[in-house]
């Protein structure tokens, strides 16, 4: 019982600490950039805005909107990545090795491309569909054979699609050469340049999948202990894993409409939160989105810093984070469950 | 004798027996090749009828001889090329590791090629002779193998663990690529994207000149070593029970499959998928001898190279669209469906 307790404070801890960590990294993320602020000046410039003082400008439309926009998508491609990996038993699982990245993005350009889709809200919707037909494709794909879903198959499946899906991009793009600096900015993945309009057509959805996802928690768990189990226990397994499908498909297609293709979040962060809580997925699911927007932000403060007075894409920095990661995963080795 | 046909050399170096079937098989191949050449030759934004074609390379006549023979022309022999040289380097790379999901790309071995031929592109290309090119990109293709080859050993190297690094390295380099586009100027910018996709556009003689000593050495060393390849097919332990250093001709033929792949990545960029479906096409049409195969593959990856290429010149006009746009296309439906087949080969 006290063991219990104790377990119990200790994941209260682990808990208030990450969501105090995302606060520091969120005031950085503020105040740090090309022109670097004070947290006094940052605090003035919200409550007592002054028009006539560039720095409150700054804080105000560009900071701010772009410290916003890497939480929501950090902690939403966090989360994702975190239910694929329950829902494949696969420890490579992740949005962008599934292609999603790739397939919403696909379907974005093509539908900016060929039927001139240019509202924020077309977009987000046809990221959502690029998002589940990429998804679905590499599921059913690597779900082939007598054998189930391995993870190999499923990162084979996701590397076609993937390959498939760029290239058609690529394809798109050099046709349209005006085009290619400012959305090969996009297609790195970036959150800088981004107002919150472009957030606010895809927050609600956001919001509500991850209500949805927080509160799969305890059903996770069930399942996690195998579908024979899970449905002696009552569980309508199909039902929790068709959900769990749609709030992925909402959190990465929404996260790729708002900042396009950023990797290997949904990868990693999963992995670190799993080693500190343990497996359950109660715990799992609201720290990873914590951690997921920390990391996030590190990547951008860091993506401001890294070539001044330039910038890289976000996309590129968690990839050279996170491409370390996946080879310690695959070179550890990937059981066929589990 | 009969069905077989054996061919020896003095030393018995090189030696191999072949169907007759198979030789009747590759002429055949050999034809057909021809054939998409002088279409490759005749079709563009405007057609040339092929009697004028062949008319103006056997110096009959000469019309239309500065568009057949300074534009198409290089056009189409390096198109042949890089495809010939990735369809060997795929099937090297599937017999040698044992995968037929195995292929240059998927594996990361073009990526490293485009992260060396793109660091070229940005920083070197005023000061040092575009020569170097082709250098850089198998230089970059030799750094990439080296890092999946060590990261995947462990007791030696697993095919799929191999794979499964190779796709991370190959995510790695994407990133690599990406950040070097995003840090040149905007010329360069448009210029290595266009080059990345696969496009064949604008190849001159010039570039044929620096491709073609890679193939010709090459081409033959995959060759030479086939009969490895044979032996190698059936297992690490039967080879090693022949007698095969395993591990040696092993790296020696990842070797010359990597420096084919690099070769072509540095002058049509990614041409994606050639390595992996050539291969099979050729062992769904000819015998399991490696040499057959060998020259099988070249064949019939320059083939599709080609009819991507004509594809890729006109169904759009006028644009141009990048050929690796349409090798993809194909590539990775076709790849989906070795998954299905190879279902057993992959699991695990």
């Amino acid at each position: 019982m006290n063991g219990r307790t104790n377990r119990r404070y200790r994941k209260i801890a682990i808990l208030v600490s990450s969501v105090l960590l995302f606060c520091v990294f969120f005031l950085l993320s503020v105040i740090l950039g090309k022109t670097p602020t004070s947290l006094s000046t940052a605090f003035d410039a919200f409550f007592r805005f002054d028009s006539s003082n560039t720095e409150h400008i700054i804080l105000t439309t560009s900071r701010i909107s772009r410290a916003v926009i890497a939480t929501v998508v950090g902690a939403s491609l966090a989360m994702a990545g975190a239910l694929m990996q329950a829902l494949t038993r696969n420890p490579l699982a992740a949005p962008d090795i599934f292609g999603i990245n790739a397939g919403a993005l696909f379907f974005i350009v093509a539908a900016a491309t060929f039927f001139s889709v240019e509202s924020l809200t077309g977009y987000m919707w046809i990221g959502f569909i690029g998002a589940g037909v990429a998804g679905t494709l590499v599921y059913f794909l690597g779900s082939i054979g007598e054998d189930g879903l391995s993870p190999v198959k499923i990162v084979l499946a996701g590397a076609a699609i993937t390959a498939l899906f760029v290239s058609f991009t690529q394809g798109m793009l050099v046709i349209d050469e005006q085009r290619i600096q400012s959305i090969l900015f996009w297609l790195a993945g970036s959150v800088s340049g981004r107002d919150m309009d472009m957030l606010l057509p895809v927050l609600p959805f956001i919001i509500v999948a991850t209500i949805i996802a927080l509160l799969l928690g305890k059903p996770l768990n069930i399942l996690m202990s195998g579908d024979d189990v899970a449905k002696n226990l009552g569980q309508r397994t199909i039902t929790v894993k068709l959900l769990i499908g749609i709030v992925v498909v909402f959190l990465a297609g929404g996260s790729v409409a708002v900042a396009g293709s950023i990797g290997f979040i949904g990868l990693v962060v999963p992995h670190i939160v799993k080693k500190v809580t343990g497996p359950d997925y109660t715990w799992i699911l609201p720290i990873s989105a914590l951690t997921g927007a920390s990391l996030l932000l590190i990547a951008d403060i860091t993506a401001r810093f890294i070539i001044m007075p330039r910038e890289m894409p976000i996309g590129v920095m968690t990839a050279l984070i996170g491409t370390p990661f996946f080879l310690f995963i695959a070179r550890k080795g990937v059981k066929k469950h589990g | 004798m009969g069905e077989y046909i054996h061919v020896r050399t003095k030393s018995g170096r090189l030696s191999f027996q072949v169907r007759k079937k198979s030789i009747f098989l590759l002429i055949g191949l050999a034809i057909l090749t021809m054939a998409v050449f002088l279409i490759s030759l005749a079709s563009g934004s405007n057609y040339i009828p092929v009697q004028d074609v062949i008319a103006v390379l056997i110096g009959i006549s000469e019309d239309h001889a500065f568009v057949l023979n300074e534009l198409r022309m290089p056009r189409v022999l390096m198109g042949f090329m890089v495809g010939a040289s990735l369809g060997v380097a795929g099937l090297i790379l599937q017999g040698v590791i044992r995968n037929p999901l195995a292929s240059p790309d998927i594996i990361g071995v073009t990526g490293g090629a485009s992260v060396g031929a793109i660091l070229f592109l940005s920083f070197l290309a005023g000061t040092v002779s575009v020569v170097w090119l082709p250098l850089a990109a198998i230089l970059g293709a030799f750094v990439a193998t080296t890092l999946i080859y060590s990261l995947s050993w462990k007791n030696g190297v697993t095919p799929i663990r191999l794979i499964l690094i190779g796709i991370g390295i190959s995510a790695l380099m994407n990133a690599v690529v990406t950040m070097l586009i995003v840090l040149s100027d905007t010329t360069v910018t448009t210029r290595s994207y266009l080059w990345l996709t696969g496009s064949l556009y604008g190849s001159n003689w010039e570039e044929i000149g620096l491709m073609i000593p890679w193939v010709l050495v090459l081409l033959p060393i995959a060759l030479l070593f086939s009969n490895i390849v044979n032996v190698k097919e059936l297992g690490d332990d039967v080879a090693s029970g022949l007698g095969i250093h395993v591990q040696k001709y092993r790296f020696i033929l990842i070797a010359v499959s990597v420096a084919l792949a690099g070769a072509a990545v540095a002058f049509a960029g990614g041409i994606g998928f050639i390595g992996l479906i050539a291969p099979h096409i050729t062992r769904l049409i000819l015998e399991r001898s490696f040499a057959i195969l060998v020259i099988g593959s070249a064949l019939i990856g320059g083939m599709m190279v080609l009819i991507a290429d004509i594809v890729a010149r006109t169904a759009f006009l006028p644009l141009d669209i990048p050929a690796g746009v349409f090798t993809a296309g194909i590539g990775a439906p076709f790849f989906i469906y070795l998954l299905y087949r190879n279902r057993q080969v992959t699991s695990g």
